[in-house]
């Protein structure tokens, strides 16, 4: 891959009978941007994400994700890409501790770097006072950084990140951006969807989907020159509009 | 391998942290063979039952002394007439009635054939059979006694309103219908009810983005339920042998490799109800309503297959448990070999081979 595009999608189509969910987008995402995936809900995000990620076949259009073709070689995406879906999908009975080291495990690290991880993780998140409790008894803050923590266990070079901030107050929402930010001054790419038009602005670029169609892709800024708005809310209503 | 041992170990923390599954899978078993042991059980101790002696000859009365001899019944009263069979069973103070016909001796010995009417009560089907069955026996040694110093045969023709019953005599037969049912609950519904509860979570999809494939992640799920249905197995086997004396009659180790084979059949139905419904609300009623009512009603465990209407004997077929009830009798109480149980087995391995490949089959189309 001589390009710089770590996401590279053209034509991408999911039809499920006689609906089609995902109408033919194309975009690419660049190594190391946060890229904003917006739409509201049954817009087709989702669905759109779930090919990219390996776990839905597209109907037809070409795809790679970290330089691999999502038909050809879904296995060797799944070994670079990281996910955390709007659930947050962790095990309540589990502790922290074990979450960390069961999905440490399932992305085969070593035990020696389970450990390494779960230290470093746990500091800079400081939880170490609540590494024996059991998940379920965290609040949804807490649960939210601790499944984003674990999605980038494996430094995956893209983390797919679902509707991350649903449910969660404002300033957990704020905290989790910062998280977000370094994530990304890293050298992580960030894909994220959301129908949070506020959090459209933290993005280096988004696209608006409306019924399956991607209808802008740009960055916020120049969104918002070419759609005389104020605000990413305001150039998203007009979309909608029509 | 190492990422799988890991699946596997949380596996074993989601079962022994969570109490119900906890009790589900370890106290059920122990409490239902206790159940089935001792509370329902269809052996009779001195059951008082009444005569009505048309005949009052050495026969008949011979009869009579060997009945209330034995310890499964006591002769409570003699009654005279037919008209007062109804009035003794209204009254609840006996549980059945032998009538002797006229002319009992006579009828014996000149033509070799003579009738025993026995009358129960109904009201409690289980030990009305087991009565009618009892009597049955007493009659029939006696029978035997008679025949040793004679030439033409007597027959003593007993004659029951009740249908016989083979299948119903002791605690015994018990054990193996348990063992099916436990074995099923464990394997089919814990399973269905883990995989799905992962679906509601959220943390299935986690997993299939994750490298496991998806093959890896279901038998990730269903090994730690193999390991508790084995030891489930051996408990229940272990309790037949020293707590109600039941000696297992043919090889354990045929007897463990088709249990192996019956959990593994139940876990693949356990898998297949997985994949058909979303929530674990669904799977366990699935679990409750299409396989454990199933299981219990037509495997032939409470109710004959033989007596059951034609349409039901049918259905009967497709239960798997049907099948290993018979293989479970055969080797626990028979003491047969794998040669007169290959085609139950058969059957076993054909259903398995098609649930896993039906819910493979399901299990793409749900990822697409």
């Amino acid at each position: 891959m001589v390009s710089n595009n770590i996401i590279q999608v053209e034509n991408l189509t999911k039809a499920f009978g006689d609906f089609t969910a995902v109408n033919a987008i194309s975009f690419e995402v660049k190594k190391g941007e946060i890229f904003g995936f917006l739409g509201a809900n049954g817009a087709g995000k989702t669905t759109a994400m779930k090919m990219l990620i390996g776990i839905s076949r597209p109907t037809s259009g070409k795809a790679t994700v970290a330089g691999f073709d999502v038909y050809k070689n879904p296995d060797a995406i799944k070994k670079n890409i990281g996910y955390m879906s709007q659930k947050f999908a962790l095990y309540d009975d589990l502790t922290v501790k074990e979450n960390i080291t069961f999905y440490g495990g399932i992305y085969g690290l070593s035990r020696k770097q389970i450990k390494e991880k779960t230290n470093q993780l746990l500091e800079e998140l400081g939880l170490q006072k609540i590494v024996g409790e059991l998940v379920g008894s965290l609040p949804l803050g807490w649960k939210q950084k601790l499944s984003f923590s674990v999605a980038l266990l494996h430094e995956p070079k893209i983390v797919f990140l679902d509707e991350p901030t649903g449910g969660v107050d404002p300033i957990t929402r704020r905290q989790f951006w910062e998280m977000i930010y370094k994530t990304a001054h890293n050298g992580t790419t960030i894909f994220v969807t959301t129908h949070y038009m506020d959090e459209a602005e933290y993005c280096d670029r988004v696209s608006i989907m409306v019924d399956g169609k991607i209808e802008a892709l740009d960055t916020p800024k120049k969104l918002k020159e070419q759609f005389k708005a104020k605000t990413m809310n305001d150039v998203f209503l007009k979309l909608a509009r029509g | 391998m190492k990422r799988f041992i890991g699946f596997i170990k949380k596996e074993f923390y989601h079962i022994f942290r969570d109490k119900r599954s906890l009790f589900i899978l370890f106290g059920m078993p122990v409490a239902q063979i206790m159940l089935f042991g001792f509370a329902i059980t269809n052996e009779i101790n001195n059951v008082d039952i009444a005569i009505l002696d048309h005949s009052k000859d050495t026969y008949t009365q011979e009869i009579i002394n060997k009945i209330s001899a034995s310890k499964y019944f006591s002769v409570q009263q003699y009654i005279a007439n037919e008209s007062s069979i109804e009035s003794v069973f209204k009254k609840g103070k006996v549980k059945a009635v032998l009538v002797f016909e006229n002319d009992f001796s006579k009828k014996l010995i000149k033509e070799n054939l003579a009738k025993v009417q026995i009358i129960t009560d109904a009201t409690d089907p289980n030990t009305a059979q087991t009565i009618s069955n009892y009597t049955n026996a007493i009659l029939q040694n006696y029978q035997k006694e008679l025949n040793k110093n004679v030439e033409t045969p007597y027959q003593i023709i007993t004659q029951t309103h009740m249908n016989y019953n083979p299948e119903l005599k002791s605690v015994f037969m018990f054990v193996p219908g348990v063992m099916t049912i436990i074995l099923m609950l464990v394997s089919a519904m814990m399973t269905s009810i883990s995989i799905t509860r992962e679906k509601e979570l959220g943390t299935m999809e986690i997993l299939l983005v994750s490298p496991l494939k998806p093959i890896q992640v279901i038998i990730g799920k269903v090994v730690p339920y193999i390991f508790l249905s084995v030891i489930n197995a051996i408990v229940i086997v272990l309790l037949s042998i020293f707590i109600f004396k039941m000696p297992v009659q043919g090889s354990l180790f045929l007897l463990g490799i088709e249990s192996v084979l019956f959990i593994i059949t139940s876990l693949s139905l356990g898998i297949l109800i997985s994949t058909i419904s979303a929530t674990q609300q669904t799977a366990m009623m699935i679990s409750l309503m299409g396989l454990m009512l199933p299981t219990i009603l037509l495997s032939g465990f409470i109710f004959p297959i033989a007596s059951m209407p034609l349409p039901l004997q049918i259905i009967s077929n497709i239960i798997p448990a049907r099948w290993f009830i018979i293989i479970l009798k055969g080797i626990m109480l028979k003491g047969v070999g794998l040669l007169f149980i290959w085609k139950e087995t058969l059957i076993l391995i054909g259903m398995t081979l098609f649930f896993i490949g039906l819910s493979i089959k399901k299990y793409k189309i749900r990822l697409e």
